[in-house]
């Protein structure tokens, strides 16, 4: 255990930093020092002390160098029946070996060509972590989409994780989609060792107008692993954009999702899934901006927490007072089953238009003994029971999940976690 | 096939079934009734292993075994149904995925292999038939938004596709109208076999005319006070329970 203070902490990521972006890295470098790590009670990281946690558990602050990776962990990695494009990541680096491509699909370094304008969707001043991926990321990828183009096998970003003499990894990532394009992106993220490590990721997406892109990320990380994300999106009139974040395992987990709906006609979806046990601490926070008239947002996010685990819901809608029209619906369900296990889960609504149809609601409940009786008076056995009635209390975001073989690995490892099968 | 010996159970500290003596053999029909609170429900939800209910003291062998210290799940391997007076709406579970589950496992557990897909299908459309029930609502959510004669139905479909030996009927008439009493009445009638029984919990007689006892018994504060034929049943219709009440408090007072 060492106790490293913010200074040391941050400043072996900034000698490290590339020449690259000078001057963006120089705005997230004061922004960073202007913000600092969020204080212990800071309102927005309030129940979860990450500071803290980086603090006591890290011992090394310098960044991850890539690992390598061979041809058999990329196989094993991927979901079984994925048909689809894979773009392979170790440590944040983009491993163009074992990547495929697709038609419409582009790629190249964010260090190849610094016109890439970070920072322009994540903006450094709304999180210290947006501060300090941008003034300390290696490099990373600019993914395009053609104008036009709908890309309809799924974009598989394979993220391979592994403390190499450093320990932090600062993934960074921009998505730029064309007018009238489509595409579906699984971010996925695998742990290659039990070390311990930082992840501080940041993914900007750029959608055109007309635009459908959907978002996966499944979060499967060791349970040494200290992570926070930041994904924010820009969301132009008639596109959609839908994020699923399901999230499994890992030490402490922060999610900051950002959606921005600026035309008319868009529609912004959130869901989510928190299966929690041990001592994982997950904590999402959603912020959906409608900026115009009649977008809508759809928001469900559902944890089932075991042992001691704890999990923070956070979920912002803020409606600007030229954004009527605007539907917004917000709902979050808890089962805890555990005495232990906690859950904090805060809806938060900005309303400045008188036109709108808003609904939030949230739930912190048991399993219903009712039904797991019922199931158990048919002959199912009671670990079985268990597992079918949170199966179905999940099961409502895994039905968003429209890539059968990413629902599939999911279900497998819930139904693993519940110990049954059905 | 049951015998219930002294069969007391309480909730919460209060006692509800103050010794309940019941011998069923296979083959025959047992009406249980009795006014409000008397323990009908009660006895039916402690042979099927509600975790609420304490036994106090009491036996209970079910062919041979001791059925109070089998979980509720080996209970309904071992052939125990009970139809539930108020069938649970489980929301994102399916009846056929939750039934296909449930009748595996009581085949495993009877030493049976499991059923393949289209043979579990075949089945549920042959015992569909029993109840006139409609596939599309088998698909659906378990219970979740079925009228009250289409969860009753749902039970008795249940019942027909695990086969139980000794089939509970809690208060399955309650809430049904004429056609749907009949429905369900006329599939527990082609479930019934010599080699099993029924145990028909009610307050009413009318279901009675449709599934007809051997025996009627009449709880009232946790015994069983009267048994008789289905002449019983009618008698009690004709002249309600309170007869019976006055009966029973009276000699307990002398």
């Amino acid at each position: 255990m060492s106790t490293l203070t913010q200074q040391e902490f941050v400043l072996g990521l900034f000698e490290a930093a590339p020449a690259t972006y000078s001057s963006l890295r120089q705005l997230g470098k004061e922004s960073f020092y202007a913000q600092g790590l969020p204080a212990l009670k800071a309102e927005e990281y309030k129940f979860t002390p990450i500071a803290k946690k980086l603090e006591t558990s890290l011992t090394d602050f310098s960044p991850a160098k890539p690992v390598k990776i061979s041809a058999e962990q990329v196989k094993s990695a991927v979901f079984a029946g994925f048909e689809g494009v894979v773009l392979v990541f170790s440590n944040g680096q983009y491993v163009p070996e074992y990547s495929t491509s697709a038609e419409g699909l582009s790629v190249r370094l964010l260090s190849e060509n610094e016109s890439t304008p970070l920072g322009s969707i994540a903006k450094v001043d709304k999180d210290p972590f947006v501060a300090l991926n941008q003034a300390t990321f290696s490099d990373g990828l600019h993914i395009g989409i053609e104008k036009n183009k709908e890309i309809d096998s799924p974009i598989l970003l394979l993220q391979f994780h592994q403390a190499q003499g450093g320990q932090v990894i600062s993934p960074r990532i921009w998505i730029e989609a064309g007018d009238f394009s489509k595409a579906t992106f699984i971010d996925y993220q695998i742990s290659l060792d039990d070390a311990p490590y930082f992840v501080n990721k940041v993914v900007e997406i750029k959608g055109g107008v007309n635009a459908d892109l959907t978002y996966h990320s499944l979060q499967t990380a060791h349970n040494q692993v200290i992570e926070v994300s930041n994904v924010v999106t820009d969301i132009q009139k008639d596109s959609q954009f839908t994020s699923t974040q399901i999230t499994l395992s890992g030490d402490m987990v922060r999610n900051n999702l950002t959606l921005n709906l600026l035309g008319s006609n868009s529609v912004g979806n959130m869901y989510g899934i928190y299966l929690l046990n041990g001592k994982t601490h997950v904590d999402n926070h959603t912020n959906v901006d409608h900026t115009i008239p009649h977008a809508e947002s759809n928001e469900l996010y559902k944890g089932i927490l075991a042992d001691q685990s704890r999990g923070v819901f956070n979920g912002k809608i803020f409606v600007r007072q030229i954004a009527q029209k605007t539907n917004a619906f917000q709902q979050n369900n808890n089962i805890l089953l555990s005495d232990d296990a906690i859950i904090n889960t805060k809806p938060q609504l900005e309303i400045w238009a008188d036109d709108v149809k808003c609904s939030h609601g949230c739930t912190v409940g048991q399993l219903d003994e009712e039904a797991l009786f019922y199931l158990q008076a048919r002959g199912i056995d009671k670990t079985t029971a268990k597992g079918l009635l949170l199966y179905a209390f999940a099961g409502e975001v895994l039905d968003k999940i429209e890539v059968d073989s990413l629902r599939n690995h999911i279900v497998a490892q819930i139904q693993e976690r519940l110990g049954s099968k059905f | 096939m049951l015998s219930i010996k002294n069969l007391h159970a309480s909730i919460e500290g209060t006692p509800i079934l103050r010794g309940i003596n019941l011998e069923v053999k296979a083959g025959e029909v047992h009406a249980i009734m009795g006014p409000n609170g008397s323990g009908k429900s009660t006895l039916a939800s402690v042979l099927a292993g509600r975790e609420e209910y304490e036994v106090t003291e009491g036996q209970v062998l079910f062919q041979g075994k001791e059925l109070l210290e089998l979980s509720p799940e080996d209970r309904a391997r071992e052939g125990v149904f009970l139809a539930f007076q108020y069938p649970i709406e489980i929301p994102g579970v399916s009846t056929t995925n939750f039934l296909r589950t449930a009748l595996n496992q009581v085949r495993e557990y009877r030493g049976l292999e499991p059923l393949d897909a289209v043979k579990f299908l075949s089945l549920m459309k042959e015992k569909m038939a029993l109840v006139e029930i409609d596939q599309k609502l088998l698909s659906r959510s378990l219970n979740e938004g079925f009228s009250g004669g289409e969860k009753k139905r749902n039970e008795i479909f249940q019942m027909a596709m695990l086969e139980p030996v000794l089939s509970i009927l809690d208060e399955t008439d309650s809430g049904l109208d004429i056609d749907a009493l009949r429905i369900v009445s006329n599939g527990v009638n082609k479930l019934k076999s010599e080699k099993t029984a029924t145990i028909v919990v009610t307050h009413y007689q009318r279901l009675l005319d449709y599934i007809v006892p051997d025996f009627v018994h009449v709880l009232y504060k946790g015994r069983i006070v009267k048994s008789g034929t289905k002449e019983l049943a009618l008698e009690l219709e004709e002249k309600g329970y309170d007869w019976i009440k006055e009966e029973v408090d009276s000699t307990a007072t002398v």
